[in-house]
């Protein structure tokens, strides 16, 4: 319990210690310290900036995708209205080919209609003249009366 | 557990005085003396210094070893450690000194820590060490450096000192003489009063100086007595046989407190002491 020496020693100790701690730990310590609170307080600033940056994406890539969808049903609506025009089209172009053909065929039976009269005609007229030839041959010349036969044949 | 020395049975008193007895040595007549050394101011508590300056070694190599690994990245859990009682230091030292010293708060941490070691002493058993010193040959072993009152003036002197140191470093020498001489009643400076100011400013002097001397003398003392009481607690429990178990486990939970509190109270009156001397009145 006296007072001796032993302060002294404690004395210098406390001084050799307070200086390496000064030198040696304290420093090196809270540079690291300090530096960590950056780099962390960096990193909190880059983290609300992508998330800023990422909500402005989405709000983005909404906006294209909505626009996608409204040309997406232009389109469609188009194609439809295109389809039932070439229905129509179809439809129309069909009545008119059918049509066509009806009067074509039309065309053709009365042709031949026609021709198989004029040919029955013929037959008709020269059967008459053959039979009025072989009546008349007793009564009739034939090259007098030839106005009057033809007349009969235009007749028939 | 009183059985260190081959002295057969002890007595009460004689263990107790054995635990608060210090391994000292000292030259006497040229020739180096252990444990003779009662009143020689030049003997050395050689239990003391060896443990205070160990556990000093101990510090600093927990420290240096986390001061070399700092780094920004990622820290690893010692080193976390490390960095909370440092933050938790810088932070009181903040709070009070606003000033820009390299040197206080290093300061506060030796202290903070290095006392909070010297105290964390007393949990060790109180027979433990001086058993085992007692095996090997050293007849006296007093454990707790902060239980021997060279330790605390060592400490407080050297506060003290750098007390002188900032008050001169701020206010200059006049500035520091006047501190202790016009406080706390300024001396009449024109007029018949001159005649009373040499004797105020004595006055003034004593009363300064005795307050200068108490912070040294109350911060040792507080860290000093209230250690050694404590030791002096757990060396009383150690004699009661097997009560002592839970009496000891009782009185070490509350001791935790005490070495916590009084390694804290040792720093922040250091850091309140410096502050009060390096502002400007």
């Amino acid at each position: 319990m006296d007072i001796n020496m032993t302060l002294l020693g404690q004395t210098i100790a406390m001084i050799v210690f307070v200086w390496f701690c000064m030198k040696f730990i304290w420093p090196p310590i809270m540079t690291a310290i300090e530096a960590r609170q950056k780099e962390i307080a960096d990193g909190l600033a880059a983290a609300e900036r992508g998330q800023q940056s990422l909500g402005k994406a989405k709000a983005e890539s909404d906006e294209i995708v909505d626009d996608a969808r409204k040309q997406a049903t232009q389109i469609l609506d188009q194609a439809h209205a295109r389809a039932n025009e070439i229905v129509a089209e179809g439809k129309a172009d069909g009545i008119k080919e059918r049509e066509r053909q009806l009067a074509a065929a039309t065309a053709e039976v009365e042709q031949e209609t026609n021709r198989a009269r004029e040919e029955l005609r013929g037959q008709v007229s020269a059967i008459a003249v053959a039979s009025a030839e072989k009546i008349l041959r007793r009564e009739i010349d034939a090259e007098a009366h030839e106005d009057i036969l033809s007349k009969l044949a235009a007749e028939l | 557990m009183a059985g260190e020395s081959g002295h057969g049975a002890q007595t009460s008193g004689e263990y107790i005085a054995h635990h608060l007895q210090n391994l000292q040595v000292c030259r006497v007549d040229s020739e180096w003396v252990w444990n003779h050394c009662a009143g020689n101011p030049m003997a050395i508590n050689v239990d003391s210094m060896v443990f205070s300056v160990l556990l000093g070694l101990i510090f600093i190599l927990i420290f240096r070893g986390a001061a070399k690994k700092a780094s920004a990245g990622q820290p690893g859990k010692m080193q976390a450690f490390v960095e909370i009682v440092i933050d938790f230091i810088d932070s009181s030292v903040k709070d009070t000194f606003h000033g820009k010293s390299g040197l206080i708060a290093p300061l506060a941490l030796t202290i903070f820590v290095w006392v909070f070691f010297m105290n964390l002493m007393d949990l060790i058993p109180v027979d433990w060490l001086p058993m085992i010193g007692a095996a090997v040959g050293v007849p006296y072993l007093k454990v707790v450096p902060t239980t021997d009152v060279n330790i605390t003036f060592g400490m407080s002197i050297a506060v003290f000192f750098l007390i002188i140191f900032y008050s001169i470093k701020t206010k200059g020498i006049g500035g520091f003489i006047a501190e202790l001489t016009l406080h706390p009643i300024a001396p009449p400076m024109k007029g018949f009063g001159l005649i009373a100011a040499p004797f105020i400013i004595a006055f003034n002097f004593i009363l300064e100086s005795v307050s200068l001397l108490a912070k040294p003398l109350s911060l040792s003392l507080r860290l000093f007595g209230n250690m050694f009481a404590g030791e002096l607690i757990f060396i009383l429990i150690a004699l009661l046989g097997v009560w002592q178990l839970p009496l000891h486990f009782g009185w070490a939970v509350f001791h935790i407190l005490i070495v916590t509190l009084q390694a804290f109270i040792f720093m922040m009156l250091t850091v309140v002491y410096l502050t009060l001397a390096s502002e400007e009145h």
